[in-house]
């Protein structure tokens, strides 16, 4: 673990612009020799990096536990969907509505329930997502198509191209996913961003420091899960089939777990995060069967062996290591 | 008539709920750990269950309904036994990390019990045998029936909280477990082996879950791998409910989640009744985080 860790300092102090440089020419040669199928894992593979990027705003910045984010996801994609199947609006026209839409839902269940914190958070957004899959299953007011879902959506078009080929959404997700990094880490350095680390720290100190408190994570649970929203927005475009299946409770638990997993507040960290909770399993289909045991194990391993996560953020990792250092159980040999 | 018709059905659902309720709020009492993985504790009860019986009936050849006896007693040590190494290998170490990964970790333990009952039992639904649970109905005055399995299900499990309750209130080791609850640091100091009590806790809650799970089994007749998920996520929300940590809270939650629940279904539709236990959660957390009978605050400085 040692080495491990020498090495990821070592790599840190590398100028970042190569490391960006470097990151973007890959992405964008990485899916040119593959075939469709693995462009397809390449594509998912990218929305859940937005969507573990989204759920870090509420997660890792502003430590507010939230296990319903797939709720948001969901409704992203089934505003797409209905504005295009009721409307005839093209697909990507629809994408800053799933936004708002999903934000303003955001909006709507936080506002009540952010005096809670820790568990009973975590249970009441647990609620709230089963609330909402439920209302889909349920055919909510005979717009969501009940347990089937919708079909028959059009495909994007951009610039009288239609995007058919797992390819052309590929690279459409890719420059959301850089919109995403950007934004992500220019919010992280932002006075916003700095609030929300210092609300996670310490909230009584936070206020008395002249935070508004309520303001700000109202403002975190907006960001993420607007962004939710335009990753639900993407999914509707490739696969053009949506169903209630997108805000499964085990949803929510793959995003949470790519933020944890991967290390809180840590950009790096979604992509190591959804690289073990979507793309391995994805690729041994094999294992397909004993998947959810392999990631249940991953988690409980982790957590006793490395509770800041794979790639934790430098701030978070000085943090827990400074705190609890003497309590820290005994590293697990072989990590 | 149908009123009182669905107040029985309610209370029965109730009695359920208030079983594995015990086991959250048990545990949240001595750890503040929402164990994720109680749900998925009370589905092997009802696995282990099945199999316990199987092997007996053919054992004795012929069905019998005294099977039952001993299947609980081997799913009740077998299943609190799982709770406690659940506990020691991935909760324990986790005691001095903070509130966010022993939540993780439990989910983690939920995935894999989940998976194991999937593929060893497959994902079909699976039946008890028939005929070894009591049939009888009884019908009360303005034609309500009950069934003389409810009737079981009432008894067993009124004395088995009933037992809880003494246990907890009137032995040396439930007061060590209220002691705990309170405070871990000053019990230490007062002579209590807190990973002692805390083992203690994740034998009887997950040891009544299973109990629970195997009752609920042979109650409906057939369950499936879902059954976790769906009846712990309830029984969490009547912990809630009663007030979480709190272990007459969990009974009065677990027998009012039930009743609702029957009533919401009755009178305004069963498709929304989960709806309705998930909206009431929702409410009582945002309006009364401590629950009916709650007495600790909710979120402390």
């Amino acid at each position: 673990m040692d080495s491990i860790a020498g090495l990821l300092t070592r790599l840190r102090k590398v100028n970042p612009l190569w490391w960006q440089a470097g990151f973007i020419i890959m992405a964008a040669l990485l899916p040119l020799p593959l075939g469709d199928y693995h462009r397809t894992v390449l594509w998912r593979t990218g929305i859940y990096v937005m969507l573990g990027l989204s759920l870090n705003i509420i997660v890792g910045y502003a430590g507010l536990f939230q296990l319903g984010h797939a709720a948001f996801y969901a409704l992203g994609a089934y505003t797409s969907a209905l504005l295009n199947l009721h409307f005839g609006i093209p697909l990507l026209l629809t994408l800053p509505a799933s936004v708002i839409v999903a934000a303003f839902f955001g909006y709507l269940i936080s506002r009540p329930i952010l005096h809670l914190r820790g568990d009973y958070l975590c249970i009441v957004t647990i609620a709230f997502g089963e609330v909402v899959r439920l209302a889909l299953v349920n055919n909510i007011f005979g717009l969501t198509g009940g347990a089937n879902g919708l079909s028959g959506i059009d495909r994007p078009v951009l610039f009288g191209l239609q995007l058919r080929q797992p390819i052309y959404h590929y690279y459409l997700m890719l420059i959301f996913l850089l919109i995403t990094i950007f934004a992500v880490r220019r919010l992280q350095n932002s006075r916003l961003g700095r609030a929300w680390m210092y609300v996670r720290e310490d909230e009584v100190a936070a206020e008395a420091m002249g935070i508004d408190t309520t303001h700000v994570k109202l403002l975190a649970f907006i960001i993420g899960s607007g962004w939710a929203g335009l990753a639900g927005s993407l999914y509707t475009g490739k696969l053009t089939v949506i169903s209630p299946d997108l805000s499964k409770f085990l949803e929510s638990v793959i995003m949470f777990c790519i933020v944890v997993l991967g290390g809180t507040g840590s950009i790096p960290g979604a992509f190591v995060g959804t690289l073990g909770m979507v793309t391995l399993p994805e690729l041994s289909r094999a294992l397909k069967d004993w998947r959810d045991a392999w990631l249940g194990m991953a988690m409980v391993v982790m957590m006793v062996a490395r509770p800041e996560g794979l790639w934790p953020s430098r701030r978070v990792q000085l943090a827990i290591r400074g705190e609890t250092e003497k309590n820290q159980p005994a590293p697990v040999a072989g990590d | 008539m149908q009123f009182t018709q669905q107040m029985i059905n309610g209370i029965t659902i109730g009695a359920f709920y208030s079983l594995v309720a015990l086991g959250y709020t048990m545990v949240y009492g001595v750890l503040k750990l929402i164990n994720f993985a109680h749900g998925d504790l009370f589905m092997w009860g009802a696995y282990l269950g099945l199999t316990s019986l199987n092997v007996l009936l053919a054992l004795l050849a012929r069905t019998s309904g005294w099977a039952i006896l001993p299947a609980v007693i081997v799913v009740m040590i077998t299943v609190a036994l799982v709770g406690v190494l659940v506990d020691r290998v991935a909760y324990r170490p986790l005691r001095t990390a903070g509130r966010l990964p022993p939540v993780i970790s439990a989910l983690g333990v939920a995935f894999i019990l989940e998976s194991l009952a999937r593929n060893i039992y497959g994902a079909s639904w699976k039946t008890y045998p028939t005929g070894i649970t009591p049939s009888g109905r009884i019908t009360l005055a303005g034609g309500v029936r009950v069934s003389a399995m409810q009737i079981v299900v009432l008894v067993v499990s009124s004395l088995l909280m009933g037992g809880l309750y003494l246990f907890v209130h009137r032995t040396r080791i439930g007061t060590a477990m209220r002691a705990v609850s309170l405070d871990h640091d000053v019990s230490r100091l007062m002579g209590i082996d807190v990973n002692r009590i805390i083992a203690i806790v994740f034998l009887i809650g997950p040891g009544l879950g299973g109990v629970a799970g195997m009752i609920v089994a042979l109650y409906y007749g057939s369950f499936d791998f879902t059954l976790g998920w769906v009846f712990g996520l309830k029984a969490f929300i009547a912990a809630i409910l009663g007030g979480i940590g709190n272990i007459p809270g969990a009974m009065v939650g677990g027998m009012l989640l039930g009743i609702i629940e029957t009533l919401g279904a009755g009178y305004l539709s069963p498709q929304w009744k989960d709806v309705i236990a998930y909206v009431i959660l929702i409410l009582i957390l945002i309006f009364r985080p401590t629950g009916l009978l709650g007495e600790r605050v909710a979120e402390k400085l």
